[in-house]
């Protein structure tokens, strides 16, 4: 049987990913006869494009939040006599955070495996467990952050404290806006069902929460741990 | 009720903002009453306003960036006024207005007139070049482009309404600082900056997507057109680099709207990590303009040199190589600021290689030309006096990056006259080469080369008039950014950039004229094939203007010049290539949802700069509706049928085919 009927037959991956490369060449170009966006075999789909821009969008994100996290290196220690990490950090709340943000991505993640089931309700369940617990995520930080303002260590008390509210407070915004999406997302999901626009967006959701969750593991590592010994 | 917002916001006892400012709305008001007795309304809304088509979305960011150019270039002049009356004199500015002017005209220039000038350009040729029908998310291009116009809408409002900033383009702290910019201006710079660089973001997003993954059938990357690989350089630059101005403008709104100690005197703050960041974002900016430009002279130099662009892949690598280093780069521009001597040597040198990316070009663009057939019009005058300017600028730019000549140079005249050496040479000369360049395939006539020409040569000749005698002025130990002076020895310096700038003047005038001229004569300038400069990339395959959806058949790749070689098989063959079945075309369906974006962002920008807080609220609302119900629409594409493309495609394959047969009449050798 050649390549071509295979392809015929039973649709196998034409990007051939993990096998070797051997090019088929049709007229100079070096792609996959069959591949889209490669070249040879003209535009991707509209799944594969939406994908890819929404990573280039998280990889923009991305670098916003690492001139944040740049900026709170060089502030770290710019305390102006006020408290540091050491002093303000309630461990048992951060623990939790984390605990509830890493739970919400494994939600996230059940979710999206009903939605490739096409179960509306295990969709929603999975989207509302996964809200529920980026709002518990939420109400610990704002908690957090109002007892630091209370005790006067709040951001206007020094450089360090501002950058500290700033980065991880840019985090809470993004968890924020996430929330809101996935509101929005939930709903569409029960009016339109599973549509191939609204299935791409519940891609692009899931790898922003995700996103949110990476960006939390250096958060916890730049910000508190390291922030802990300084 | 209304913030900080009082009457005394507008500057009554100021005449020229407030003449300037009087004589814009009247214009304003003049161009749409026009609009709306003359019934056109309709139309813009529903064919420009609207528009998702990345041509029309392109002709729009040009439009607003020849706008803006104007508009800075007015600021130019009343500098170079101002310098030439100051001497042992207060001059007719007084300082608190030109500290505003020289903000101004740096914002504007590059932020709202070179890069929307760019990116229009970009947005009209890239998926033209491509091969294929629009860029990846049409939608969100409109947004992109109508965020833009809000963010260069608000520097401008600062004319009449408050003021601009006084702190040089780049609101350097402590300066910008609250505590020492207690008023509107620098808001107004922030939030005009953020807003517009989120539309900015989304458009590096849209055109990385579009170009690695929307490509005409046999279309691989050795395939793709010189411009662009640029545009995909100058997209990935800011994607990359755009997020850290969005970062850093934040970071000095916290402290100056909370309380936020980032940058302040006081509490730890530290100003130089905001140059820095503003660096880090501020050089690859440089060359998010110049590498289309880069772009765009290939495209010219080949098509008028009649030849293929010299070695092809080199300019590949010295576009990707330019692209990594210049994130490299940045400390050059402050390399005063004490960071020691190894950290000096390394900026230095990454610096001065940074040229030699730029050289391979500059000898490739010279080869091309080498044992071509040159036809001498508008766009390749542009880019000869590209070639010849820009490496003037690029010399002295190598000098500045040595950094001990630096400590002597910085902040002086000669480190301006470096800058607009390169900028004007290259951004703003590659702006004009590609308007005329693709003027024709946008509206269907070309531009009127005779005024074009006195354009550049009067461009050309005041650029030099201006820039030289500054150079001069820097060495001599003057300052950038003096409202007045006493030093004698600048005067005559000062006084020739003066004379300079009024032949610039004249240039500009023949710019307008040129435009007024062409629309006049349309018929006679009019471009019956599509193809008026003997092209060689797919835009020229399509008619001119192009149908919305560009191609009617996507076509089939097979080389490193498509439509050149389909040209050449249908000269040798005497034949068009054999009708194509046609099929319909779906494509994305107009919406307003970028316009109304885009006004809530006005909103919500003008409310953030005076304290208005409920109708910041207000605006995020409307922002969050306008997401939801956009996302909630079902119809999102339209069926042209196929009769209808087989129509358009069938005028324009008679009118190539006529084009055959008179060329095949003429004996023109193929």
């Amino acid at each position: 049987m050649s390549t071509t009927d295979a392809f015929v037959g039973h649709a196998p991956d034409p990007y051939r990913i993990g096998r070797s490369r051997d090019w088929v060449s049709t007229g100079g170009g070096r792609g996959f006869a069959h591949a889209t966006g490669h070249g040879e075999g003209g535009p991707a789909s509209k799944r594969v494009i939406v994908g890819y821009g929404f990573w280039i969008f998280l990889l923009s994100d991305i670098v916003m939040f690492s001139a944040f996290f740049a900026a709170h290196a060089v502030l770290q220690t710019a305390t102006a006599g006020g408290p540091s990490g050491r002093d303000l950090f309630n461990w048992w709340s951060i623990a939790i955070q984390t605990g509830c943000l890493l739970a919400s991505s494994f939600t996230c993640g059940l979710s999206a495996v009903a939605t490739e089931a096409r179960s509306q309700i295990w969709t929603q369940v999975g989207l509302l467990v996964t809200g529920l617990l980026g709002l518990a995520f939420l109400v610990l930080e704002g908690r957090d952050f109002a007892g630091m303002v209370m005790q006067g260590a709040g951001p206007q008390r020094s450089a360090f404290l501002s950058s500290l509210f700033a980065v991880v407070g840019l985090h809470g915004l993004h968890v924020s806006a996430g929330l809101l999406w996935l509101g929005t997302m939930m709903a569409q999901v029960f009016v339109k069902g599973f549509r191939a626009d609204i299935m791409r967006r519940l891609v692009c959701f899931n790898l922003f929460w995700h996103a949110l969750d990476i960006i939390w593991v250096a958060l916890f590592t730049v910000v508190y741990l390291i922030g802990e010994g300084r | 009720m209304f913030g900080k917002l009082t009457w005394d916001a507008i500057p009554w006892s100021q005449p020229i903002p407030l003449v300037a400012g009087a004589v814009v709305i009247l214009a304003v008001l003049a161009v749409l009453a026009w609009v709306v007795i003359k019934g056109y309304l309709p139309y813009l809304w529903r064919e420009w306003i609207t528009s998702v088509d990345h041509k029309r979305i392109g002709v729009m960011y040009v439009l607003l960036g020849a706008l803006m150019l104007l508009r800075g270039f007015i600021d130019a002049i009343m500098m170079r006024s101002q310098q030439a009356v100051a001497f042992h004199a207060a001059g007719y500015l007084p300082p608190e207005h030109y500290d505003q002017i020289f903000s101004a005209h740096g914002t504007i220039m590059i932020l709202f007139g070179a890069m929307p000038f760019m990116i229009g350009l970009m947005n009209f040729a890239v998926p033209l070049q491509l091969g294929v029908r629009d860029v990846a998310f049409p939608t969100l291009n409109s947004t992109s482009f109508w965020l833009t116009a809000t963010g260069a809408l608000l520097v401008n409002l600062s004319l009449v309404i408050g003021e601009f900033a006084r702190t040089g383009w780049l609101v350097y702290p402590p300066l910008s600082e609250l505590a020492y910019s207690p008023s509107v201006g620098v808001d107004y710079y922030l939030w005009a900056l953020l807003i517009s660089g989120v539309g900015t973001l989304m458009t590096g997003i849209n055109f990385v997507t579009t170009i690695l993954k929307i490509r005409a059938p046999g279309m691989s990357y050795l395939r793709m057109t010189i411009f662009c690989w640029t545009a995909l350089a100058a997209n990935l630059l800011i994607v990359a680099a755009f997020p850290i101005l969005t970062a850093t403008l934040g970071m000095l709104a916290l402290d100056r709207y909370l309380g936020f100690h980032f940058f302040t005197n006081e509490a730890g703050g530290n100003m130089m990590m905001f140059i820095n960041l503003i660096w880090v974002w501020g050089h690859p900016e440089v060359y998010i303009l110049v590498l289309p430009a880069f772009g765009i002279f290939s495209e010219v130099i080949s098509t008028f040199s009649s030849k293929p662009l010299f070695n092809y892949r080199s300019m590949v690598a010295a576009t990707l190589f330019i692209c990594l280093v210049s994130y490299l780069v940045w400390l050059h521009h402050f390399f005063t600021m004490g960071a020691g001597a190894d950290v000096n040597t390394f900026f230095g040198i990454s610096t001065s290689i940074i040229a030699v990316g730029t050289g391979v070009k500059v000898y490739n663009w010279m080869f091309t030309m080498y044992g071509g057939r040159i036809r001498f019009t508008t766009p390749m005058l542009w880019s000869i006096g590209f070639l010849v300017t820009f490496t003037i600028g690029g010399m002295t730019g190598v000098l500045l990056a040595v950094p001990p000549a630096d400590f002597l140079l910085h902040n002086s005249l000669f480190l301006v006259a470096h800058f607009h050496n390169v900028i004007i040479g290259g951004v703003v000369f590659a702006a004009f080469a590609g308007l005329t360049y693709w003027f024709p395939k946008a509206f269907g006539f070309r531009l009127h080369e005779g005024w074009g020409k006195a354009a550049f040569w009067l461009s050309l000749l005041g650029f030099y008039v201006v820039f030289v005698p500054l150079y001069i002025a820097g060495l001599l130990g003057m300052t950038r950014r003096l409202q007045h002076y006493d030093v004698a020895a600048w005067r005559p310096w000062v006084l020739i950039a003066g004379i300079g700038i009024l032949i610039m003047m004249a240039a500009a005038a023949c710019q307008v004229a040129q435009l007024v001229v062409s629309i006049r004569q349309r018929n006679e300038l009019r471009d019956e094939t599509g193809d008026p400069w003997d092209g060689r990339s797919l835009e020229w395959a399509t008619p001119s203007p192009p149908p919305a959806f560009n191609f009617a058949v996507l076509p089939n790749v097979q080389g490193a010049e498509p439509y050149w070689e389909i040209k050449q098989r249908a000269i040798e063959t005497q034949e068009m290539p054999a009708e194509p079945h046609y099929e319909p075309i779906e494509m994305p369906t107009n919406s307003p949802t970028g316009f109304i974006t885009a006004f809530f962002s006005t909103i919500t920008g003008f409310a953030l700069i005076w304290h208005i807080w409920w109708l910041v609220a207000l605006g995020i609302i409307a922002a969050y509706a306008v997401f939801v119900w956009f996302a909630w629409r079902d119809v999102v594409e339209y069926s042209i049928p196929a009769e209808e493309v087989a129509r358009i495609d069938r005028a324009r394959r008679q009118a190539r085919a006529q084009w055959l047969a008179q060329h095949a009449r003429a004996g023109v050798p193929a």
